[in-house]
């Protein structure tokens, strides 16, 4: 069958949906990417900024209970209401910034370390070593992070310290597959051959040439992780699990709201909110950096690492 | 096929039998002595060495381990503190909520998903493109709970709906199926967004193929090129993708299992974590963590029996 050729939109049938072939597709889809790139890492910034200044920002204590002023909706002297006790949700969300971030970070960088350094080491050397450890690692991954924190809390007991700790052990396995993956293809390149047959030792190999052209897939990974990281020590905030109160987490406040989600709905509300403003711009600049970072994948833009 | 098929089931045995290990760990993990942190502050001397030796927690630490999957394998986690039944048992009185939990948000991203993600590849950098992969990256950014509480704001209080907790009266399945509707909307919003992504990408590797270039070749339309040729391909890399994020699933519902007050193996856990009840979180977790395994090696037989490159 073929269709009429429409009058004044004749490409329209010609380039349905392959892969932007031309030159002008690829730069459109690589603008879009960049988009995502600069729209993701300035709304991080911006929580950043917030987490620094949280000191500054914050309008109130944020746990102090002041219960003359309890659950009134957003004013001018409240920004985003106060809860039950009448603290400041405002100002307890900017402090939360900061639990939020400070856990990503050091789970992000922990997990990082540690599983990145399985990798290389497993990808590297290969063999029986590569095999145990990928059938643990993949055996790891098939449990749902959450479900792996919420074990490791269930025994250690709820602390700030206990979080990360969860949810670093939690995220290990994915950046070792990940690294693997990287190494494996790294090992065979020329310049990692010639460094072998000048005679390199395996630490300086690994150091000087194999661990520095793995960096990209793991800065994408990192990324994407610290997004989930973020949801993961919300969620064990929510349940209870987490920091315990009354420090301000993101997941704290949305608890706290939970019990008065009909008359102030402001509390679980815009506590939420500030964590999918968050989650998201973490999410938009890992899309775009894998997609800058990585030429193979450019517009695909995919779950390959998720 | 028989390799093939015997990696798997090494791979699932490999899996439960971590799972029986990181169950092991929780208890490992506590600081102190188990027995006295299950139960509490006020327990007598006799109490403690009582539940000491009922444990085994005398005997080295490797035979506890082995002693522990020994039993685990027989279904015998101990009893539950708080019920005095056994663990194993108080599971599947809670297991069947968490299944229809679980199924319905599948049911529900899949019905989502799968239709945005196939549209997104068909119009790959155009405007409706941008517009379904940016509300799918939005879902996946919002965490589940908070979604089901906004549902429960918008559809029970506001609008009156829905109902806004619990399960359900027992037996009546049109209340059942009442009581589920908003826990698998927010569980299947959430987890659509991720199916979207991964069918959009699944279509797009398969839209790139030479067979697609051919059937444009022969002047098909762009509807019978994706309907017939893309998706039969895309099919089965998307049905393994949401087999394989049957994991997520099982713990978004631990989040939407608190969120509605739905009585399930999530809620138990979180309970029966509150509570100490470590025989009873064990076994919870060894359940949960099975379930998961088998689904995974169970769609990627189904895979390879249907695919026959994946095999060598």
């Amino acid at each position: 069958m073929t269709a009429p050729i429409a009058v004044g939109a004749p490409v329209e049938r010609a380039a349905p949906a392959p892969a932007p072939s031309g030159l002008v597709g690829r730069m459109q889809a690589r603008l879009r990417r960049s988009v995502a790139c600069l729209v993701g890492g300035t709304v991080l910034a911006a929580v950043i900024a917030v987490a620094l200044l949280a000191p500054v920002l914050a309008t109130h204590d944020p746990i102090a209970n002041n219960l003359a002023d309890r659950l009134q909706p957003p004013s001018r002297a409240h920004l985003f209401g106060t809860d039950d006790f009448g603290r400041d949700v405002w100002s307890r969300v900017v402090w939360g910034a900061r639990v939020s971030l400070e856990v990503a970070l050091i789970v992000v960088g922990v997990a990082a370390v540690g599983g990145a350094g399985v990798g290389v080491v497993s990808g590297y050397f290969g063999g029986r070593l590569d095999l145990v450890t990928m059938r643990v690692v993949d055996m790891m991954l098939a449990f749902p992070a959450l479900l792996l924190a919420l074990a490791v809390m269930a025994g250690l007991g709820s602390s700030l310290l206990n979080v990360i700790v969860a949810v670093a052990v939690a995220f290990l396995p994915r950046f070792a597959r990940v690294q693997r993956a990287v190494t494996l293809t790294v090992r065979e390149r020329e310049f990692v051959l010639a460094a072998v047959a000048l005679g390199g030792t395996h630490l300086r190999v690994l150091a000087r040439h194999v661990i520095p052209n793995c960096l990209a897939p793991v800065l994408v990974m990192m990324t994407v992780s610290a997004a989930d990281a973020i949801l993961v020590e919300s969620s064990l905030s929510f349940l209870g699990l987490g920091v315990q109160p009354p420090a301000p987490t993101w997941g704290a406040v949305i608890s706290d709201g939970r019990s008065f989600l009909q008359n102030a709905p402001w509390i679980s509300g815009l506590s939420g909110a500030a964590i999918m403003v968050t989650v998201l711009g973490l999410n938009l600049l890992g899309d775009g950096l894998r997609d800058l970072l990585d030429p193979t994948l450019r517009g695909e833009g995919e779950e390959a690492v998720r | 096929m028989k390799r093939f098929l015997l990696q798997r089931l090494s791979f699932l045995a490999l899996s439960v039998f971590g799972a029986f290990t990181i169950a092991f760990l929780v208890m490992r993990l506590i600081p102190g002595d188990p027995a006295q942190v299950m139960l509490g502050d006020y327990a007598t001397k006799e109490s403690i060495a009582r539940l000491r030796e009922t444990l085994g927690l005398e005997r080295p630490v490797w035979m506890q381990y082995v002693s522990f999957v020994g039993r685990a394998l027989q279904g015998d986690f101990g009893q539950s503190l708080v019920t005095q039944r056994p663990a194993f048992y108080e599971v599947f009185s809670v297991f069947a909520p968490t299944m229809q939990l679980a199924a319905a948000g599948a049911l529900v991203s899949m019905l989502l998903g799968i239709p945005a993600g196939i549209l997104a590849a068909a119009r790959r950098n155009r405007p409706l493109d941008y517009v379904t992969t940016t509300l799918a990256l939005s879902g996946m950014s919002m965490p589940v709970f908070w979604l089901g509480l906004l549902l429960l704001f918008l559809f029970s209080f506001t609008l009156g709906w829905t109902p806004t907790i619990g399960a359900g009266a027992e037996g009546g399945w049109l209340s059942t199926l009442h009581h589920l509707l908003l826990p698998a909307l927010a569980l299947g919003l959430s987890l659509g967004a991720m199916v979207t992504r991964m069918t959009r990408s699944a279509m797009l590797e398969v839209i790139r193929q030479d067979y697609i270039r051919t059937a444009r070749a022969k002047g098909l339309t762009e509807l019978l090129i994706i309907a017939k040729h893309a998706l039969r391909n895309a099919a089965l890399p998307i049905l393994t993708i949401i087999g394989i994020n049957f994991g997520i699933q099982l713990g978004g519902t631990i989040l939407v299992e608190t969120v509605f007050a739905r009585p399930g193996m999530g809620s138990l856990l979180i309970s029966s974590i509150y509570q100490r009840d470590y025989p009873q979180v064990q076994a919870l977790v060894v359940v949960f963590a099975t379930s998961i395994v088998l689904v995974n090696v169970a769609v990627d037989v189904l895979y390879a029996a249907f695919d026959p490159r994946v095999r060598a």
